[in-house]
């Protein structure tokens, strides 16, 4: 069963989103990552850059796929995850943590409230596996 | 849309038991991958062994007095050269010299062949051999669920594999078979594979096929660190793309030739088959297109389909791109035109709207130590 942490908010694509105030720190959850295989390849945005909500702001590569990354809120890039460039496995190992991708400085800050919560997220899993 | 039933190999239960991630490959219910991930069954394959379900391939007897003319008459290499006991890769070729399918043919004797042939393209296969053996004293039958496949690959495959046989296995030589029994079970011992690694294709009745793969990996030390592993379609794929061997449907296909895909040296033009004529044609007039192998140097991966760039010209397609994981770097095949195969060349990949650097490289891109 995939690891599904309290405090975080989910979106449909898979993509995790944790709120500080106006910025989200956004990366892709477990069952995203198992899904995927191996990461060999991490491609992220520049700081400065904009998106829309759902645009997509990178890609996560395994061996065998390539998967866009999509974001869940919109704004600006405040910060990227550069250390993934030379540790890609670390989104297999680590997920929720080292694994993060970037920061975005919400538009508004109220954004990630119609986002899943962890509970939701757990049933939303459940009726894709279905 | 209506959903067919994905076919099955024998070892589909012993998938499932492993933890096999199952997908819909070519219409069959295949492991891609195992717990262990691609990387991991891709190194200990490499550097240990590795263990395959490849099963769902098609067998095909043809026996009778025409059976050497016949085959000979269908593929591209000369199967009068074989011995008994002995094996080789060829294709199968329409008039025009497009590939039907690749095979291996085996010679168990002057009257007996045996053909193996794609999961995806087995029935086609066979309805293209039955309708030409009309003019020739042949019988043919397709085996190919009578068959269970198991390929034990890498530097330990023949030690492993020893453990379970009295056949002499230093004594089978490459592209050679031998008739025995594996733990007691009939089997075709080949020493082939498609890995770039040394190893053997074991065949026998699929419904031995759970003891042979259970005894396999107890042989191979499975669940140690350095022991077997069982490997799913992404490990066999990226193993066979650092060998640069050919896959139907990427490499190969109804749209390209042989030559195209490097493949003359299984193409005997000085003897007749299907296709012939058209492949003589193709070689006296030049090809407008060939097969290189590439790596990136700029960061990125090349994927299957990929438009390739000289400058602002596009100038051809990858046919298959992955990362290379034991070489460590981002590689495929892709088409170009003659002129432009020197290795050391420059080339362009457009990764989903952006045009990263390559370089032409020699194949394969791996190749082991003997």
């Amino acid at each position: 069963m995939a690891n599904i942490p309290e405090e975080l908010k989910y979106s449909k694509d898979h993509e995790w989103v944790l709120v500080e105030g106006d910025v989200a720190t956004i990366g892709i959850t477990d069952y995203a990552q198992e899904s995927l295989g191996d990461v060999v390849f991490v491609e992220l945005p520049n700081e400065g850059d904009n998106f829309n909500t759902h645009d997509a702001f990178g890609s996560v590569e395994s061996v065998k796929a390539v998967s866009e990354i999509f974001t869940p809120v919109g704004g600006e890039v405040v910060s990227t995850n550069e250390d993934l460039n030379d540790a890609p496995e670390v989104v297999n190992d680590d997920p929720y943590g080292d694994a993060w991708m970037v920061k975005i400085k919400m538009d508004n800050s109220g954004e990630a409230d119609g986002l899943m919560s962890a509970e939701e997220y757990e049933e939303y899993l459940k009726s894709e596996e279905d | 849309m209506t959903e067919q039933k994905l076919k099955q190999t024998s070892l589909n239960a012993a998938h499932r038991d492993l933890g096999g991630r199952m997908v819909d490959f070519e219409g069959w219910d295949m492991p891609v991958q195992y717990p262990a991930g691609t990387i991991a069954e891709h190194l200990r394959t490499r550097e240990h062994c590795g263990l395959f379900d490849v099963s769902h391939m098609g067998e095909i007897h043809v026996v009778g007095k025409d059976a050497i003319e016949f085959v000979n008459y269908l593929t591209t290499n000369d199967v009068s050269n074989l011995v008994d006991g002995q094996a080789h890769y060829s294709a199968l070729t329409y008039e025009n010299g497009t590939v039907v399918d690749d095979l291996l043919v085996y010679r168990f004797g002057p009257e007996k062949l045996f053909l193996v042939v794609n999961a995806g393209t087995q029935d086609k296969d066979w309805e293209w051999i039955e309708s030409h053996k009309a003019d020739f004293d042949v019988e043919t039958a397709n085996a190919s669920n009578d068959y269970c496949q198991i390929a034990i690959q890498g530097p330990e495959a023949e030690s492993v594999l020893q453990k379970l046989t009295d056949t002499e296995l230093s004594a089978i030589k490459y592209y050679h078979f031998e008739e025995g029994e594996v733990d007691g079970v009939e089997a075709i011992i080949s020493r082939t594979g498609y890995t770039g690694e040394d190893g053997f294709e074991v065949y026998a009745a699929s419904e031995m096929s759970r003891q042979l793969w259970d005894k396999m990996l107890e042989a191979g030390g499975y669940g140690s660190d350095t022991g077997i592993l069982p490997c799913g379609l992404a490990a066999r794929n990226t193993l066979r793309l650092e060998s640069a061997m050919s896959l139907y449907g990427h490499e190969l296909s109804d749209k390209i030739t042989p030559l195209e895909a490097n493949l003359g040296w299984i193409c005997k033009l000085k003897t007749e088959f299907i296709g012939c004529e058209a492949l003589r044609t193709q070689k006296k007039n030049g090809l407008d297109r060939k097969l290189i192998g590439f790596e990136m140097t700029d960061r990125g991966i090349a994927r299957d389909g990929y438009d390739v760039y000289s400058g602002e010209e596009k100038i051809g397609v990858v046919t298959s791109g992955s990362p290379a994981p034991f070489l460590k770097k981002n590689i495929g095949l892709a088409f170009v035109p003659p002129e432009m195969t020197d290795p050391g060349r420059e080339i362009q990949i457009d990764v989903r709207g952006r045009r990263l650097a390559a370089e032409i490289v020699k194949t394969p891109f791996y190749r082991r130590e003997k």
